[in-house]
């Protein structure tokens, strides 16, 4: 497993140059991700150094070899869990940690990786690797909140620039991020968008998932595809029934909820839903002849309660 | 007290290296002046993204695959768009090949200003990161904030957004960028490539290592400008086939210290990224690049990783330049997208990563229900040569102390800019079945 940066690295001496250590300290840390919420942080092109001049960049090996000893004030954590390492490594960054903010749909969700929590993952280790025994993973990609106490969650897959900004501006603050629950729809009135799912009828997530992102496919004239998770209060069901009534196949039904944010609740109970809608439409109608391989993706043989 | 490393056994190692994309540690064991052991270690976890791709529609790659790496989205999307359309026998018109190229321009700019000055060159000024060197470097790093921000505007007008863009689909794209908006974004591809410019003489300005190594480059050709969306592969031991070949040169193995396969290249390690592609297709870079090419000291190749900040340099200068020119030049498009009708069969496709080449393969159901995935990322592709690099290396700086090889270990490693995140599960499903 990767130690913690107080036992595989030197503090660094203190810099006489440096304010008075009044700043508070700010650790990012990652696990199973692709990199790009961390990566948003250093696209605050235009705030990165007054950020810097706020806080004091402790940890956040993909920027600096430097690392100052924990506690950190604020955690940013990228990534899900999904190796038996990072399950203990989690709970090292909790204890070092003031306040921890989950960053991102795999953080938040377990992230695209999470979809291994539908399949056998012994098969998905030889579909990939020639020896599966060199690899240490987990047959679940979990989010950091079914490990450790999480003080905040921010959507996306990515997250947001401004919304970033204004959670860490809130934790300096002491006070409670300002970040929308409501759906993408209410973005897309905002803006002015024409609804691309009433006028066009294309699929769109959009009535299910939670703002954030500016209602950016619609105005690129696509559908929501549910980067950033379902909101509060979803009515999966119904816009299921909506895309199977616009002609959607129930196969694309069940992947369309199956993707970034497979792992959440609502997604994950709608995508299942459809799995055995199709399950069922082959066990009682055999002249349907669905291929091998969308028979297999809707299968699910190993989804269980939820974890 | 200084250990001489010409004697007795040392470890030299890295536990997390930093300023790389991902999670990845060094591992190189000296035995009485001899380099024994060198791992590039690579622990970053896997995610099985071949294996869940198995049942996806053909119109869901550019999307799923995007989220392998935040950094390079766009190689995930166009190397897996070529692929599918290959497999579907389409070709897109050239309009939209054109806005593939301004989009692919955007991730150079952003992908190529982070590491030539957040990643690599705190290494050359001494600090530990570049929030560190901007105390005494402002200037730079407010100049590299610049340049970043001009290449992440132009994927936010073209692709939606700079991270996992939105706009990008099979057959082209969901909406054209409108004339107007293209034009807006000019006025700062400008100012980049003037602060770009000026950045020569500071990269180049360096001291770097004697240190030439003679591996196997491999990029894409020239065939449509210098290689970035679309060509066929190219070597510096004179093969030229078509991507669908890769595969019959290209051969994946799974080593025990790492999460990425190993690659070689008709048995050899090769090397793709800005070197290769520098040094088979110098001739196609814009004028002012190879103006800044030659300020820069680098001849017709470069074989020292070390100087491959002057290189990217070189390609920063140029993917502006060609998105300044293709803006100019943009008469809009017939379409925004072709039709991709779905089909049984297998496709191939290459394009140029910033950190090199990415390729693609798929096999589809007549549905379009994909039946199995292959995706070779570069940092996996270099894996070999960086450790081949290391090996050399400390071989030839046994007479430096412990800590001081180590940091230049590091170094090396960095001018790679490794993308471990890429780099991990990927194999070639061939390799199963032995």
């Amino acid at each position: 497993m990767t130690d913690l940066p107080t036992t595989s690295r030197t503090p660094v001496e203190p810099d006489p140059d440096e304010p008075a250590p009044t700043r508070p300290t700010l650790a990012v840390w990652k696990f199973a991700s692709c990199d790009g919420c961390q990566l948003t942080l250093l696209n605050c092109e235009d705030e990165l150094l007054a950020v810097a001049e706020r806080v004091q960049v402790a940890y956040f090996p993909e920027a600096t070899r430097a690392v100052v000893e924990g506690p950190y004030d604020i955690s940013l954590v990228e990534g899900s869990i999904t190796t038996p390492g990072d399950a203990e490594r989690i709970q090292q960054v909790r204890a070092a940690s003031r306040t921890l903010v989950t960053i991102g749909a795999c953080a938040t969700s377990g992230g695209i990786q999470a979809l291994r929590n539908f399949a056998d993952v012994g098969e998905y280790l030889s579909v990939v690797y020639a020896h599966p025994a060199y690899l240490a993973t987990l047959d679940r990609s979990t989010p950091i909140s079914a490990h450790v106490t999480v003080d905040f969650q921010l959507r996306g897959c990515p997250i947001d620039k401004a919304q970033l900004l204004e959670v860490l501006a809130a934790m300096l603050q002491g006070r409670r991020p300002r970040i929308p629950t409501h759906s993408v729809c209410v973005e897309c009135k905002r803006r002015g968008t024409v609804c691309v799912a009433v006028a066009d009828g294309k699929p769109c997530l959009g009535p299910a998932t939670q703002a954030g992102c500016g209602a950016l496919c619609p105005s690129y004239h696509r559908g929501c595809y549910g980067c950033f998770g379902p909101h509060d209060t979803p009515n999966t069901a119904s816009l299921a029934d909506r895309l199977r009534a616009n002609g959607m196949p129930e196969v694309d039904v069940m992947r369309f909820f199956r993707t970034f944010n497979a792992g959440a609740q609502p997604f994950r109970v709608q995508s299942l839903a459809s799995a055995q809608a199709e399950r069922d439409a082959v066990l009682t109608n055999p002249t349907i002849q669905p291929s091998e391989s969308s028979a297999q993706a809707a299968a699910g043989p190993r989804e269980e309660a939820s974890p | 007290v200084t250990h001489k490393l010409t004697s007795g056994s040392h470890v030299l190692s890295v536990e997390t290296l930093a300023r790389v994309e991902g999670e990845g540690g060094m591992h190189v064991h000296v035995q009485d002046g001899e380099v024994l052991d060198v791992h590039l270690r690579i622990f970053e976890p896997p995610r099985f993204f071949e294996a869940f791709l198995r049942g996806r529609s053909h119109t869901e790659p550019p999307d799923i695959t995007a989220r392998i790496c935040g950094i390079c989205p766009v190689a995930y999307q166009f190397s897996a768009c070529l692929a599918i359309e290959d497999a579907c026998g389409v070709v897109v018109p050239d309009e939209i090949r054109l806005l593939r190229r301004l989009l692919y321009c955007g991730e150079w700019i952003e992908s190529h200003a982070l590491h030539i000055f957040f990643l690599h060159a705190p290494d050359l000024l001494g600090y530990d990161g570049a929030i560190e060197m901007a105390r005494d470097h402002r200037g730079l790093v407010e100049s590299a904030l610049r340049m970043k921000r001009a290449g992440n505007e132009l994927m936010t007008v073209v692709g939606g957004r700079s991270v996992h863009p939105v706009n990008v689909r099979v057959g082209g794209f969901h909406r054209l960028p409108r004339r107007d908006e293209l034009l807006a974004l000019r006025p700062a591809l400008v100012a980049a490539r003037e602060e770009a410019i000026a950045a020569v003489p500071v990269v180049s300005g360096f001291e770097f290592p004697e240190f030439e190594q003679p591996y196997l480059y491999l990029s894409l050709d020239s065939s449509n400008g210098y290689p970035l969306e679309s060509g066929a592969l190219l070597t510096s031991g004179g093969l030229r086939a078509p991507v669908a070949e890769f595969g019959t040169h290209v051969v994946e193995q799974h080593v025990a210290h790492s999460n990425a396969l190993h690659s070689t290249f008709d048995g050899q390690p090769y090397v793709v990224g800005p070197l290769a592609r520098y040094s088979l297709n110098a001739a196609a870079l814009s004028p002012l690049a190879r103006e800044a090419a030659e300020a820069g000291g680098l001849g017709p190749t470069c074989r020292n990783p070390f100087k491959s900040i002057i290189v990217r340099t070189v390609e920063l200068i140029h993917a502006l330049d060609e998105a300044i020119a293709i803006i100019d030049g943009w008469q809009g498009a017939p379409v925004a997208s072709v039709d991709v009708p779905a089909r049984a069969g297998e496709g191939h496709g290459a394009t140029e990563a910033p950190r090199g080449l990415l390729y693609h393969r798929y096999r589809f159901d007549d549905d379009g229900t994909i039946l199995d995935a292959q995706i070779v990322p570069p940092t996996a592709q270099n894996q070999p040569a960086i450790e081949a690099d290391l090996r050399a290396f400390v071989q030839a700086n046994l007479h430096l102390s412990h800590e001081e090889l180590t940091r230049q270990c590091e170094v090396a490693i960095r001018t790679y800019d490794p993308c471990i995140s890429c780099a991990t599960h990927f194999l070639d499903l061939s390799i199963e079945h032995i």
